[in-house]
């Protein structure tokens, strides 16, 4: 496979390539949103040029609001168009509850299969922006226990690339989990061909025999960390990075416990009724055989996320509390 | 003057009738047991909903809500459908998933399915609406919307947003005087809701909702208004509720001073007469479309009675619309550049 012409890309030109690609393989695919126009920066600059390009009746600025947004994107929807819309911060989206909960996630279900949304809302999630109990938070706790509706959550920019197209092209709702910390802070190069990476897939990160990281977004880099400390201990630990958390990947989860036997969770939701559990859940219906230690979790406390430095590396997992948790969970046995 | 012929004028008539004698068998069939859930109707609404949705011309949207079945009907519905849907039988729309009038068909009929939460069918109605601007079609969409779905969240953000997008939206406010059990009197203190138009830099307008024609008629210069480019109306249909909220609501709230009052306006009553000063229809006429409706509510009873109940396996069926074949293959995934990720120094 061929790579770009050895120019990196970070994780937020790779979603703005995705974008654009898919804009200009379907006209039916229009951008919605608060200041996804050309005019000043947007958010992240992902969407910048794109109306020059597109014009404003596929990239289209919208008043502030969440639910109508959503609605009206879940209607243009329902018509035939692919609407992605922006929603700057993932914390945003309980303002758009009703159209996603009641209206998207039930409408194939609902209509015996006749109506189909195929909508992408893209926001970002998680830590990055320093800002406090409105400007960081994991949303997938909200949504995961929604039937009908689809949770990405990329860590690479291959991934979030790759994992965008194939949300657009999908016929359902996706909820797409940008990760604002990864924005910038990550390059890779990728490949100059197409491609399109399946939907509810988890992927290794790295191998390892004897406990599975199982985690997401930004706590994969973390969890990559944790491991090569480990392995100064003699410790091997397995990454898996889920990047779909509905539908989650249990095949891979299962696999992976199959040789590593052991199973700790981390994510930067908090941890009471966050997606840990229902992965722990699962494990304990589906590999009780593998295992030879309880499954473990690591996750933010039950507060609001906070805004000091101080209190948010406090709250959120790190290398450190992972690789020290894996080692409870190699003694608990 | 109207721009309906005989045929569309007599073609209402049997619409509202329709529409009432399927809504009384409907709250029969309830009292008897014989459905679940909760029934709405809406006896003193047909001129509203049935003269609205007969504006329409084929492409365009119907966005209805809960107790619109008038609206349904004129957009082609049939009454097999609703009986079906009403007993949750494997030949309804929503094949016994959804037990309300949350009607769908965007193929043929154009109906958007309401969802039980008054206001949130107006986001989704826009979004149509949006689509239709987007593909540059001359299409319009029309929504309903409750006095009490009015003062949700919903219905402003949704109507802000129609007009700063100029979008073929026309918003029809069934003022029937009750939220639920809440008279309008606690519910807000302007004296007509079309005024809150003023507030979007929209027209609004107040029609006497129990005058089929009056409501077709301004609904059709809305909609030339959306069909042209110029953007969404919100037209006030003043009109009454004279039932209950639901079938099993006693009305007991309701004062029978007000409700004698709009029984002399019934509106299929006055729409009769006006069709009889127009020398249209007669006697004979009426006795004949009673028969023809009374036949359709028989035949929409035995179709629904005899189709079958879901079957339990199909419940887990279509949660998801089927996965698109991705175009690139395994092997080209797995061979990404997984570890070239520059990550060096990314907690600084
Ligand atoms: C969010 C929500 N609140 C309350 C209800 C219960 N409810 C169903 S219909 C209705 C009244 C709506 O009144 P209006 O918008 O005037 O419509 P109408 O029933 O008079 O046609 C209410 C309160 C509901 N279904 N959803
Ligand atoms: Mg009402």
């Amino acid at each position: 496979m061929e790579l770009t012409n050895g120019a990196a890309t970070t994780y937020a030109q790779a979603v703005s390539d995705a974008l654009r690609e898919e804009m200009e393989r379907d006209s039916s695919v229009i951008l919605m949103g608060e200041d996804v126009g050309d005019r000043a920066h947007s958010h992240q600059a992902i969407t910048s040029g794109l109306q020059a390009r597109f014009g404003a009746e596929r990239v289209i600025d919208m008043p502030v609001t969440q639910s109508a947004l959503v609605g009206a994107a879940v209607g243009a929807a329902i018509c035939g168009l692919r609407p992605v819309v922006d929603l700057p911060d993932a914390d945003f989206l309980s303002g758009a509850f009703n159209p996603i909960v009641q209206v998207a996630a039930k409408m194939h279900w609902r209509t015996a299969g006749k109506l189909r949304v195929p909508l992408v809302i893209r926001c970002s999630s998680g830590m990055g922006a320093h800002d406090g109990p409105w400007h960081s938070q994991n949303p997938e706790g909200w949504f995961a226990h929604v039937p009908g509706l689809k949770i990405v959550a990329p860590a690479t920019p291959y991934d979030a690339k790759g994992l965008l197209k194939a949300a657009i092209r999908d016929d359902n709702p996706v909820l797409f989990l940008e990760h604002h910390y990864l924005y910038r802070r990550l390059r890779e190069p990728l490949p100059k061909e197409e491609y399109v990476i399946p939907l509810g897939r988890a992927e290794v990160r790295r191998f390892g025999e004897q406990v599975t990281i199982i985690t997401y977004g930004a706590m994969v880099y973390h969890a990559l960390e944790a491991a090569e400390t480990l392995e100064t201990e003699g410790i091997s630990a397995e990454v898996l990075d889920l990047r779909t958390l509905a539908p989650l990947d249990h095949a891979a989860i299962a696999e992976s416990l199959a040789h590593t036997h052991r199973a700790l969770i981390v994510h930067e939701d908090t941890l009471t009724a966050g997606l840990g559990a229902e992965i722990a859940a699962q494990i304990a219906e589906h590999c009780f055989t593998d295992l030879r230690t309880p499954v473990m979790r690591l996750a933010a406390p039950d507060v609001p996320y906070p805004a000091a430095t101080e209190l948010e590396a406090a709250y959120l997992p790190d290398a450190a509390r992972i690789a020290e948790k894996v080692r409870r969970v190699l003694c608990a046995g | 003057m109207i721009d309906l012929a005989r045929d569309d004028l007599l073609g209402i008539y049997y619409l509202m009738g329709l529409t009432r004698a399927v809504e009384d068998a409907t709250r029969e069939m309830y009292h008897q047991g014989q459905i679940q859930g909760t029934v709405y109707t809406a006896r003193g609404l047909e001129a509203t909903t049935v003269g609205a949705a007969s504006a329409l011309q084929p492409g365009d949207v119907l966005a209805p809500q809960h107790r619109d079945l008038g609206a349904l009907l004129a957009r082609g519905i049939t009454p097999r459908e609703i009986m079906a849907q009403w007993l949750r039988r494997v030949d309804a729309p929503s094949q016994g998933r959804d037990g309300q009038l949350h009607i769908a068909d965007m193929a043929t009929r154009w109906v958007l399915p309401s969802t039980g939460l008054p206001g949130l069918a107006l986001p989704v109605a826009a979004g149509a609406a949006l689509a239709m601007k987007t593909r540059g079609e001359r299409h319009v969409v029309l929504a309903f919307v409750g006095d009490g779905g009015t003062n949700t969240g919903d219905f402003h953000e949704t109507m802000n947003l129609a007009a700063t997008l100029d979008l073929p939206l026309i918003c029809i406010i069934e003022n029937n005087g009750y939220a639920a059990r809440t008279p309008t009197s606690s519910q807000f203190r302007i004296k007509h809701l079309a005024d809150r138009a003023a507030a979007y830099g929209i027209p609004g307008h107040v029609v006497d909702g129990n005058d089929a024609l009056a409501v077709y008629e301004i609904t059709q210069q809305a909609a030339e208004i959306a069909r042209t480019g110029r953007g969404p109306s919100l037209i006030e249909a003043k009109t009454y509720r004279m039932q209950g909220h639901s079938a099993a609501d006693s009305a007991n709230y309701m004062p029978p001073s007000a409700l004698d009052e709009w029984r002399q306006r019934d509106p299929i009553e006055l729409y009769a007469r006006r069709l009889e000063n127009l020398g249209l229809l007669d006697d004979a006429l009426i006795l004949e479309y009673g028969t023809r409706i009374a036949q359709a509510v028989q035949d929409a009873l035995a179709f629904a009675r005899n189709s079958p109940a879901p079957d339990p396996a199909t419940l887990t069926d279509r949660l998801f619309a089927p996965d698109p074949v991705p175009p690139t293959t395994e092997d080209e995934i797995i061979t990404a550049p997984r570890r070239a990720v520059e990550r060096e120094g990314i907690w600084n």
